[in-house]
């Protein structure tokens, strides 16, 4: 790339129904156009508003407010352990805003780049690959919420949370997982634009975001686990609160391999259909 | 040197058309699927065996159909084609846009294509930001365009506006960004559409001259759409002349440019002639005949032509003038006469038939049109402006040169000469 003048002597061949094999070399050679689609969103969002950045913090910490007093306060439901309810609530929060944004930029993010897909060729898989990274660095910003939250109710977290970033990972991998097929599936079926908000609309009260998941009777456990986002607020809860926090790991388990199999069916279905986005959309 | 860059093999692609009786429903709704899908599931069990009926509100379409040619590495080519003869899809297909439906395409060296001017501009994003955006839209990597930012900035002409949001740009300004970013790309093979119409015409020729430097100067090969005829001879040499899917012609860009000039034309027109509407009132141009030395509007070189005009005069004036242009295929005006002196036409009404008379028509091989002005001097009104009228041929058949057949193009005029040998003691 950084040598244009050299003419590179390998051929590329266009043949009907061929799965390049050059792909995820073009995705490589692709790469910074992950970063510069990310940037230009981030950068868009905030033009002309007048507190900018500040908007992804105001946000989740309302919501998390609200939470707070209708679930612990109100419901009196119990924390775990001796963890604060309001960080209870963040510590679920974070991935679950993460998803649900992820999941509905990168669904319609083929749509509103429909200009470029049908005009420039590049891996197209790097759209709503680059709506997730957008909703990633929001995740960043409001964890820092979450410091403030420990700092205020000086709330020490243990060696757990080293494991952190292995949680995030998971959640990368559910939300690209999701966000593919709903990308995909909306070139062809815009119906899609209005499943969506509903899943995500759901899902809030479906995951245990304002509730401890050990609420859910244990003969119902294993079902609760099929939703994927499930293992990862639990995961996350086990390891920024710590202490009395417990896993259910054969419901992790699965929640882990249902998201495994979403990111790889995704890529599967994204890559079967991504030929046709140019003539669809 | 001449390595094959692209290499095209039966090359087709096919599209579906529906014929929807419902209007605006564009888009497949997931609930026609699962309708479609249920009706069909249905039908199998009542007509078990019964052959697939061909779907009335499908239809094929191929929008290339065995398309094959070479390209050669530093080739400049030209695409051209009517409205739908499949340029755009050529192109899309070439650029992996889209796949082709059978065939084959072989390609070496990096291809940068530009089908659109503007392509992932963002309007509430500055003009700084938006060369990065595009550039890398286009295939540049951070560090090319940092090393080429200040060459597109002082390219489009636009320093003073660098930090603006480019919603607040003028459509000039826009554009001259858009196409400077995409300029200077430095790709082995670039595939331009027709984006070249953009801007002024200094622009305009800025443009066509930073092409043509890709082209010749750089070595790179370059494939070209245009509906310009003058762009496209200026830039390429050989062309590629596409109707309904096929390629027609491939070859000389004079020839393809003729071929394509000539298959626009009306057929039922006759040669040499025009005719006004019969409906027409006013002061107008009855008719036009070019009085060729040969039938059928075919003009020998160096013969005399007579061209004779009717005016129909309902308003007589004065100042009543005529005058009219010879233009070539390219429509580019070469000769312009002038009949500025008082007749009979301005002052009686009715039809008045007057000639002109060239002793010796110099323009080289080629077809000709003609343009009419006539109007009224004084208040300076234009009356009536015919364009592409009274089509004639030149032909150089009566006029041999030696071992060296003549070429379309050549140029335009031939002038008498009179070469001479010079000693030198």
């Amino acid at each position: 790339m950084n040598s244009p003048k050299i003419v590179s002597k390998q051929e590329l061949v266009i043949e009907a129904g061929r799965t390049e094999q050059q792909y995820w070399k073009d995705i490589w050679r692709y790469r910074e156009l992950f970063y510069f689609l990310a940037w230009r969103d981030i950068l868009v969002r905030y033009k002309q508003t007048a507190i900018g950045m500040l908007w992804a913090l105001i946000r989740p910490f309302l919501t998390m407010i609200v939470f707070s007093v209708i679930f612990g306060s109100l419901a009196k439901l119990p924390s775990e352990g001796a963890a604060p309810y309001p960080i209870l609530v963040f510590a679920a929060l974070l991935p679950w805003q993460f998803f649900s944004n992820a999941l509905s930029e990168s669904s319609n993010s083929l749509i509103s780049n429909a200009n470029l897909i049908s005009k420039v060729y590049f891996p197209r898989l790097i759209v709503p690959a680059s709506s997730v990274i957008v909703s990633f660095v929001d995740f960043l910003v409001s964890a820092m919420i979450l410091l403030g939250l420990m700092a205020w109710y000086n709330f020490v977290p243990t060696w757990r949370i080293l494991s952190l970033p292995l949680f995030i990972g998971i959640a990368f991998a559910a939300s690209l997982g999701v966000g593919l097929w709903f990308a995909a599936l909306n070139v062809e079926y815009r119906d899609f634009r209005y499943i969506v908000p509903f899943i995500v609309q759901f899902g809030l009260y479906v995951s245990p975001v304002g509730f401890s998941s050990s609420l859910i009777p244990e003969q119902w456990r294993l079902l609760y686990y099929l939703n994927p986002m499930v293992g990862v607020i639990d995961g996350f809860r086990w390891a920024i609160l710590g202490g009395e926090s417990k896993l259910y790991w054969i419901g992790f388990t699965l929640s882990l391999g249902l998201v495994a199999l979403l990111l790889v069916s995704g890529i599967w279905y994204f890559r079967k259909m991504e030929r046709t986005f140019a003539d669809v959309i | 040197m001449s390595e094959n860059m692209i290499s095209v093999e039966n090359l087709s692609k096919k599209y579906i058309i529906a014929h929807q009786q419902e209007q605006g429903s564009r888009y497949k709704a997931l609930r026609d699927v699962i309708a479609d899908g249920a009706k069909s599931f249905a039908k199998s069990f009542i007509k078990p065996g019964g052959k697939k009926m061909p779907n009335p509100t499908r239809e094929e379409f191929w929008a290339l159909k065995n398309v094959s040619f070479e390209i050669q590495q530093g080739e400049a080519i030209g695409v051209i084609g009517r409205n739908g003869a499949g340029k755009s899809t050529l192109l899309k297909v070439l650029s992996r846009i889209t796949e082709p439906t059978t065939g084959r395409i072989g390609i070496k060296g990096r291809v940068a294509s530009l089908l659109e001017v503007g392509t992932g501009f963002h309007p509430e994003l500055t003009g700084r930001e938006n060369i990065y955006l595009n550039g890398s839209v286009l295939g540049m990597s951070r560090a090319e365009i940092k090393k080429k930012f200040d060459e597109i900035v002082a390219f489009a002409e636009v320093e003073k506006f660098l930090d603006t949001p480019v919603k607040r740009y003028s459509s000039g300004m826009y554009v001259r960004l858009a196409f400077s970013v995409a300029a200077h790309l430095e790709p082995e093979i670039l595939i331009v559409d027709e984006v070249l119409a953009v801007g002024d015409s200094a622009f305009q020729k800025k443009c066509l001259g930073k092409m043509g430097d890709v082209a010749t100067k750089e070595g790179r090969t370059v494939l070209f759409v245009s509906h310009s005829m003058q762009a496209i001879n200026q830039l390429t040499k050989r062309c590629i002349l596409l109707s309904k899917g096929n390629i027609q012609f491939d070859g000389h860009t004079g020839k393809a440019v003729q071929l394509y000039l000539t298959g626009q034309k009306d057929e039922s027109a006759s040669p040499a002639y025009y005719q006004a509407p019969v409906n027409k009132t006013g002061n107008h141009v009855a008719w036009v005949r070019a009085h060729t030395s040969e039938e059928e509007g075919i003009h020998c070189w160096g013969k005399p032509i007579t061209f004779e005009f009717a005016l129909h005069i309902e308003k007589p004036h004065d100042s009543l003038s005529f005058s009219f242009q010879i233009v070539s295929a390219l429509q580019q005006p070469i000769n312009i006469f002038w009949f500025f002196s008082d007749a009979p036409f301005r002052h009686k009404q009715g039809t008045h038939i007057f000639r002109c008379e060239i002793p010796k028509l110099r323009l080289y091989m080629g077809s000709y049109t003609l343009t009419t002005w006539l109007s009224e001097r004084r208040s300076e009104t234009l009356l009536e402006n015919l364009s592409d009228i009274c089509e004639f041929e030149v032909s150089m058949h009566n006029l041999e040169r030696v071992n060296y057949p003549w070429q379309a193009d050549e140029c335009t005029y031939l002038e008498d000469a009179i070469w001479q040998t010079v000693e030198k003691h």
